[in-house]
């Protein structure tokens, strides 16, 4: 990463840490859904952008999260830790199981599999009723703040929040693409076959990655959750799905700041155009082909002949 | 000691079938350590299916291949790596998007138990930098390591393929055509870098150029039809009488 653009992260950051003062608390209020959706988006990348697995399924995991939180505290009144914990548990255990099913298959079947499968969970979000609470969803999750018995409580301090979660995410995951096992990935999306004969399990390396991106699509289900303080099916739909896949591809696949800037750009759009059109989705469309056309790498990776 | 009692290879009676077409019909072989093998004959000849029998690319539909004692026959490809095989392919293939050193890097992970580490960096890893920037070096290659694998010169991808294979430090190498491709000067650079590889590595070559594999090898087998035509020291097998046809014949097609 060059000078120009570290220096680009740092001016973009300050501007996040001083929004609130500045910003009404609607807007506070989305840049907040841009940052749990940034995690997501990266989580998404790990797979799809490091280790080349396209996943149409990954809302699903995050929706699983969601859900979780959702079932413990309003209608078990566990506390907040042991919510979000199981949360994040019951998110990476759910792709662990899908990733036993996933990982053997590759390119244009892994996407349909992941799609199934995504389906599948929705499915069962929507009819699955006495406990899903099938399309109403489930309501009435306490807001984070008073359920971790912070002493604030507010948009701003969620957001704080939010951002504390988002700096730890991203910092992980930074340090897993740079790690040994990043590298790894990386080699499996360019070369499994040479991979293999070098003497690498790529199965479980492809394993792995799908866990470790389903524990923080998990963190960012948590966050939704309490973001919302209900869930609905609508969160691991196809459309949710397939959101996510332009935030990753718009923004810059395998560069994990890419999806970030993806996830910022749908979500606004999305919340300013459908102030004024109901047609935003022929907008967003309109965007995502200029940016194929323009950015075919994505938005991130524009004027850069190196490529992650 | 054992090691040096027990075969580097044996293939026993090995076939592999694709439907009708016997690509391998029961071949056995057998590689000594440190030997020099070249592994020649015509095309279409079964020598490339014979590699991925050895590497495990594929099972064989009968027979068994032992490495360095051991049964391989139903085993993976990843684990035969771990034994101690390393090999080449003849059409590159290299991890295009990643830069050179991150190329012999991954490979020097390999069989490093740090395979699997995601709480620190690869930088870090100082020892796995340096095993990669000395291996890089052997190879004439550490002035492009900062280059991104595909933007390299064919010859230099060639020489990254060989390079990838040594990462693993291993006891049996199987170079499948190093040289094809290549021009006369780069040629003889590829055969300086294999003449140079540590004696204790058994090799064994595919080489369509006899003069380069009998200048290599001091055994040579010679593969027609997928059966094995004849075995013997270079001498032997040039004054065979069915390889000169087989080679004459094949001459004349040009």
């Amino acid at each position: 990463m060059g000078a120009r653009r570290l220096t680009l992260l740092v001016v973009l950051a300050l501007l996040v840490i001083a929004a609130p003062f500045v910003l009404s608390s609607y807007w506070v209020g989305l840049l907040t859904e841009v940052a749990i959706l940034a995690i997501l988006a990266m989580s998404l990348d790990v797979l799809l952008g490091y280790t080349g697995l396209p996943s149409l399924g990954h809302a699903s995991l995050f929706g699983v999260a969601a859900y979780a939180v959702a079932l413990l505290s309003t209608r078990y009144g566990m506390n907040f830790w042991t919510c979000v914990f199981a949360g994040l548990v019951v998110g990476t255990l759910a792709s662990a199981v899908i990733g036993l099913i996933v990982s053997h298959v590759r390119d244009v079947y892994f996407l349909m599999i992941t799609l199934a499968i995504g389906m599948v969970l929705w499915g069962l979000s929507y009819r699955w009723i006495p406990v899903t609470g099938g399309d109403n969803g489930l309501s009435g999750i306490p807001s984070l703040e008073v359920h971790a018995g912070l002493p604030f409580a507010g948009p701003t301090a969620f957001y704080y929040v939010t951002l504390v979660v988002f700096a730890l995410s991203a910092g992980a995951m930074v340090l897993l693409v740079r790690s040994p096992f990043g590298l790894t990935l990386r080699g499996i999306r360019e070369n499994e076959g040479r991979m293999k004969s070098l003497g690498f399990n790529t199965w479980l390396h492809c394993y792995l990655s799908f866990i470790v991106s389903g524990f923080f699509a998990s963190v960012a289900g948590v966050m939704w959750a309490y973001y919302n303080g209900f869930v609905s099916p609508t969160y691991l739909d196809l459309t949710a799905s397939s959101e996510l896949f332009l935030m990753v591809t718009l923004g810059g696949p395998a560069t994990l700041v890419g999806p970030v800037l993806g996830a910022g750009m749908i979500v606004l759009l999305k919340n300013v155009m459908s102030a004024y059109t109901a047609r935003w989705l022929l907008i967003l469309g309109t965007v995502y082909i200029v940016a194929i056309l323009t950015a075919p790498k994505g938005v991130w990776n524009l004027g850069s002949r190196r490529s992650a | 000691m054992t090691a040096s009692s027990t075969a580097a290879l044996k293939l026993e009676q090995v076939s592999r079938h694709f439907g009708g077409l016997k690509a391998v019909d029961g071949v056995s072989l057998t590689v000594q350590p440190g030997e020099r093998h070249a592994l020649i004959g015509p095309n279409g000849a079964g020598k490339t299916t014979l590699f991925n029998l050895i590497s495990g690319e594929f099972p064989p539909t009968s027979g068994r291949v032992e490495l360095f004692g051991a049964d391989v026959t139903k085993v993976p490809a990843y684990k035969r790596a771990a034994l101690g095989i390393a090999r080449t392919f003849q059409i590159t293939k290299l991890f295009p998007a990643l830069t050179v050193r991150e190329n012999v890097l991954v490979a020097c992970t390999a069989l490093d138990r740090r395979r699997l580490a995601m709480h620190r960096t690869v930088a870090s890893c100082t020892d796995l930098r340096d095993a990669a920037d000395r291996l890089l070096e052997s190879f004439g290659l550490l002035p492009h390591a900062a280059e991104t694998a595909k933007n390299l010169s064919y010859g230099d991808q060639r020489k990254l393929e060989v390079a990838l294979s040594m990462a693993g430090r291993p006891r049996l190498l199987l170079l499948d055509e190093p040289m094809a491709g290549l021009s006369a000067g780069e040629s003889r650079s590829m055969h300086e870098l294999i003449d140079r590889l540590d004696r204790s590595i058994a090799v064994l070559l595919i080489e369509h150029d006899m003069d380069v594999a009998f200048a290599f090898a001091n055994r040579v087998t010679v593969l027609h039809h997928g059966r094995v035509l004849t075995e013997g020291s270079c001498d032997e097998v040039s004054a065979n009488r069915s390889v000169q046809q087989i080679y004459l014949g094949d001459a004349a097609d040009h």
